[in-house]
């Protein structure tokens, strides 16, 4: 019997060896793949809360006192928790009607949503100042009215927006097209409502996808710096986020606040990475819970 | 009806859904980049291309996509050596490592300009070991190549692990058991399924580059004709109020991106049909 395990682990070593390098390759790569990261990731990484604390920890938290840096957080704050539901909102319908119908058009539908993520930032902000800049289409007749948006809240709004429309629709459309229709059909066919089958549903098994989606589309918004830029106008105090109030700081030689308002949005970044962590694990889990039911049923999607 | 334009189904919320998110699309992105197509038709052809084709905007032209290239060629290095010891090897920290690998697509550009510009310069972490030999980063398009590459770093990685965790073992165990030795193996069986995938993740990372700004004007120096990227170039020309100087460049540069994207999508089509064909 041992000798039979023996065997067989001699044999699955084999095997390995038969598909492994040699350990003088495996380390040059390794060392090759850690040190390009740490040149190009952890180092800077590493910077930017170096840079933040070099005057200690009095001088960091003196930084976020400033009334300019209070206004950019809420600024922020605010353009984000306008651009992120109405994202939220556009993902999950245009997820919904992707995911569960079959529609001519569909396929360029889904290319078209991502156009954002292929437009230089400059270009998204560029797209609004022609439309209501003083110079713009609509122009004119906005300052005839006295409605501003570009220079103030709406245009900072609409050029987050853009820039984040396709993050949480990317999210759910490949995950409920995976899903299929099937679950959905039998909780009609038992009775429940159009919205019922949605929360009850569709809802529970999106959630963690859907969370990540808007986590995501928020630390995007937070942090969008180009388009921000071009429709902003840099008025401290009014129409700074941020990342505009990161740049300003800096181009002042005022590094230490620069840093310090900059590792906020670091730290925004890393909650980003570590919550992207922690949902692959737990959608990886329950899948392979599942796993043993979905194979033994014929038919049932891969 | 010849033409069936939605197959029939038992859920509720199509016309509702796609209504929505057709008419919000449209609103948000389609119709204001429209705009910008339409200014465009309202410059004269010469003016046009004397802007599109000043010595200012093409020494940027060749900044941008210079260091673009030249960034999508080290990520594919180094992207595919990243994604192969993700995949095959096991080390201590390499779910950190992991993670983190997406850390410029999470990482506000502005942030990333000011920390690569505080290490490369004369007296940064890396700058002081550099300048003596002779190297200047912060402040010089090398500067502007080493933003780019860290902006494109996520995407080979992104792309090429996937497909080195669904590589069937057995396929290489058998070149192994037939005689070839393991540089054999990988040239001859593993690069040929990477290829594509590490093409899309090449010409994802480019076309990212290509239109990046923030992380760039920190580190560039921004010197006309030299240190100059074209979305800068756009900015400048708003800022002076220049707006069909702008424009017309924004017209350029959305062009390129949407022949990249058209690029990536036949990369992607091109690599499912190789696969469905055999």
């Amino acid at each position: 019997m041992s000798t039979e395990i023996a065997a067989r682990v001699k044999n699955e070593e084999w095997k390995a060896s038969l598909t492994s390098e040699s350990a003088l390759v495996r380390w040059a790569l390794i060392v090759a793949a850690l040190g390009y990261l740490t040149l190009f990731l952890f180092i800077p990484l590493a910077a930017v809360f170096t840079e933040a604390l070099k005057n200690g920890l009095e001088g960091y938290f003196a930084s976020f006192t400033d009334p300019d840096a209070l206004a950019a957080i809420r600024l922020t704050f605010l353009a984000a928790s306008l651009a992120v539901p109405l994202n939220l909102m556009f993902g999950v319908a245009a997820a919904w009607a992707i995911a569960k119908f079959e529609f001519v058009g569909k396929q360029i539908l889904i290319t078209l949503i991502d156009i954002p993520l292929a437009v230089s930032p400059v270009i998204s902000g560029l797209i609004y100042v022609l439309l209501f800049g003083a110079q713009g289409w609509v122009g004119p007749w906005l300052a005839e009215h006295d409605i501003k948006i570009i220079f103030a809240l709406p245009g900072i709004v609409l050029a987050t927006t853009f820039v984040t429309v396709p993050f949480i629709a990317r999210e759910l459309i490949p995950l409920m097209q995976s899903q299929g229709r099937e679950e959905e059909e039998a909780a009609l066919t038992l009775g429940a409502s159009g919205w019922q089958t949605f929360t009850r549903v569709t809802l529970p098994n999106i959630k963690w996808s859907l969370l990540y989606g808007v986590i995501l589309c928020n630390a995007r918004a937070m942090g969008e710096f180009g388009a921000v830029s071009v429709v902003s106008g840099h008025i401290r105090g009014l129409t700074n986020t941020l990342p505009l109030h990161v740049e300003i700081l800096y181009n002042e030689y005022n590094a230490v606040g620069a840093f310090a308002v900059a590792s906020l949005l670091t730290l925004l970044a890393i909650v980003t990475l570590i919550a992207k962590t922690m949902i692959e694990r737990k959608t990886a889990s329950s899948r392979t819970a599942h796993d043993p039911i979905w194979s033994t049923q014929p038919g049932s999607p891969p | 009806m010849a033409l069936v334009l939605k197959q029939p189904s038992v859920l509720p919320g199509f016309g509702l859904t796609l209504g929505f998110a057709l008419f919000y699309f449209s609103l948000i992105v389609l119709i204001p980049l429209s705009g910008l197509v339409v200014k465009t038709t309202t410059l004269s052809w010469e003016q046009f291309w004397h802007t599109v084709s000043e010595p200012r905007a093409i020494a940027s032209y060749q900044l941008t996509f210079g260091a673009s290239f030249l960034g999508a060629l080290i990520n594919g290095f180094f992207g595919s050596v990243v994604a192969w010891v993700l995949v095959r090897y096991r080390f201590p920290g390499r779910s950190i490592v992991d993670a983190l690998v997406d850390l410029p697509f999470a990482l506000p550009t502005a942030v990333a300009g000011i920390a690569l510009t505080a290490i490369y310069s004369s007296n940064g972490w890396i700058g002081r070991y550099l300048e003596p030999l002779g190297l200047k980063v912060a402040f010089t398009p090398l500067g502007v190549l080493v933003a780019l590459t860290f902006i494109g770093l996520p995407f080979v990685v992104r792309t090429v692990q996937p497909v080195l965790q669904d590589l069937d073992m057995e396929v290489e165990e058998a070149a192994t058991t037939l005689g070839a030795n393991r540089w054999q193996t990988f040239r001859a069986v593993i690069v040929p399924e990477l290829w594509p995938a590490l093409l899309t993740g090449m010409a994802m990372a480019f076309a990212r580059s290509v239109g990046e700004y923030g992380s760039v004007i920190f580190i560039a120096g921004n010197m006309p004709l030299k240190s100059e990227i074209t979305p800068l170039l756009i900015m400048t020309k708003l800022e002076q109020y220049d707006y069909a100087g702008a424009t017309a460049l924004g017209v350029v540069m959305l062009v390129v991106s949407f022949l990249l994207a058209l690029t990536i999508n036949l990369i992607q089509w091109w690599s499912s049909r190789r696969h469905t064909a055999r």
